[in-house]
């Protein structure tokens, strides 16, 4: 299927404006809902960690390091994906797969459009290109809402918060968390676009299928988390 | 003209298509008939690629379309227009869209060579003005009948229809049969006809094939219908009182004219 999938498009043109289109659906309208998990995530984070470092001789900067660190490495790249996984994979397998029961990839294969590379390289680039940018829009509202949730709370100052997330900065974990994004992105279009593009009967099948991609997304992206951990910082 | 030579086709196995061989010619429009399972739908599919027969040959013209290189197969593909069972519009595309996409593909047609193709080919089946709806907001008959503005847009010279007026009020189903019959004369198509209905046999069938487990089991026209004696299409034809009582006046009087 991937050797189909990477061709050359058939029209540019026509390639150019289906990726822009899965840009907005699977990207933008994306956005809300991922800020919205991050700002608050970042909050509990924050919580939890100056619940746990309540020692007077913890210096409390320790608490932004921890916060940062969690989303930058963890949080953001990894879980942040594996919610995508949910909204966007079952999206792609559920939009692909009707189309399959409903003939309209018959009707492109009976045209002479490659169905595979019409179908699913646009949302393959559209995630591969955006989600990078989705990630680091998590990133900086996780932190944001930790630092508001310390300033709230009051268990963190702002100039301790600030000192915790510039201490011990390493650029590379941004590079490690992006590297990570862009492999789980490739993860979220290809596997649900195989499950809808191969789907076979009617509705339930088509809601088995979407079901199917969600957890065989989620698993990849949690093994390959493990590989790529251990492959680039260990 | 199509030809098909001994295509055959099993699944897990099990064989749904039998060694079928028939010629399909231009300028007519020919039946596939038989029963709901006894392979029509395979059949069709096999015909135009969507499904890999185990053995047999498919030419259009002479052309081989699984021998073809695939700037070739590309432009065989252009040639054929198909109405889809289920319509197979595109959801998300108006209808304007849905007809202007095989031109947008395959063309370098401008915008308004596209849209005065589109809006000639909704006048041909009677829905000027639908241009900006949705496949959603149109009735079944008329997303059948966007289907075969969308198929003959690229004015094709081979035409597939699969089970073209299924699900259709009578009324509409004869103006879709008559649509079918009048594009096929007017683009001279090769045009094949999936269908169990027997109006649409005997309003436009011009060849009909009769195929019963996966075999064909008899060949004519529709006035050799009342005449024969094979047993499986007087079953599957006759099956109804309405068209055993028609047979009998016509066998009586001894003359049909359609």
């Amino acid at each position: 299927m991937l050797k189909e999938v990477f061709t050359r498009p058939q029209k540019p043109k026509i390639f150019w404006e289906n990726y822009f289109r899965e840009i907005e659906d699977l990207g933008i309208k994306s956005i809300g809902l991922v800020a919205f998990i991050s700002f608050f995530i970042g909050g509990v984070v924050t919580i939890q960690t100056a619940r746990n470092l309540s020692n007077p001789l913890i210096d409390k900067l320790y608490i932004g390091y921890a916060t940062m660190k969690s989303i930058v490495l963890e949080f953001s790249p990894t879980f942040i994906s594996i919610i995508l996984a949910g909204i966007v994979g079952s999206y792609i397998a559920s939009t692909i797969g009707t189309m399959r029961i409903t003939e309209q990839i018959d009707a492109l294969d009976v045209m002479g459009v490659n169905s595979k590379n019409y179908l699913v390289l646009p949302k393959v680039l559209a995630t591969v290109t955006f989600y990078p940018l989705l990630i680091v829009i998590s990133m900086f509202l996780g932190i944001l809402g930790g630092w508001v949730a310390g300033n709230l709370t009051g268990m963190v100052l702002t100039e301790d918060y600030l000192r915790g997330i510039r201490y011990d900065f390493e650029p590379f974990d941004i590079t490690y968390a992006l590297i990570k994004t862009v492999v789980f992105a490739f993860f979220i279009a290809t596997i649900p676009a195989y499950y809808g593009y191969y789907v076979k009967g009617g509705a339930l099948e088509v809601g088995r299928a979407a079901t199917q991609a969600v957890i065989w997304t989620s698993v990849t992206i949690i093994i390959f988390n493990y590989i790529l951990t251990q492959l680039l910082l260990s | 003209m199509i030809e098909v030579k001994d295509l055959y086709k099993s699944f897990n196995g099990k064989p749904v298509l039998k060694g079928i061989s028939a010629t399909f010619e231009k300028g007519k429009t020919n039946m596939i008939i038989g029963r709901s399972g006894s392979g029509k739908t395979v059949f069709l599919k096999s015909i135009l690629g969507l499904i890999k027969p185990d053995r047999g040959i498919v030419s259009f013209d002479g052309r081989i379309l699984d021998q073809l290189s695939l700037k070739e197969q590309r432009k065989l593909r252009m040639e054929m227009g198909v109405v889809f069972q289920g319509n197979a519009l595109f959801d998300s595309f108006t209808i304007e869209e849905n007809i202007k996409f095989p031109m947008r593909m395959f063309t370098n047609m401008s915008e308004a060579e596209m849209k005065k193709r589109v809006d000639e080919v909704l006048e041909q089946v009677e829905l000027s003005g639908i241009n900006n709806k949705y496949p959603a907001e149109i009735s079944g008959g008329m997303q059948k009948r966007v289907g075969i503005a969308r198929a003959i847009v690229l004015k094709p010279k081979y035409l597939f229809c699969d089970e073209p007026n299924s699900g259709l009020d009578p009324k509409t189903a004869i103006l879709i049969d008559n649509l079918i019959h009048d594009l096929t004369v007017q683009y001279d198509t090769t045009t094949l006809v999936n269908t169990h209905d027997m109006n649409s046999i005997m309003e436009i069938g011009e060849k009909i094939i009769l195929l019963k487990d996966g075999k064909k089991q008899w060949e004519g026209t529709k006035k050799d219908i009342f005449y024969t004696d094979n047993p499986d299409l007087n079953d599957f034809v006759f099956s109804s009182t309405l068209f055993r009582k028609i047979k009998e006046i016509v066998v009586k009087e001894g003359k049909i004219d359609f």
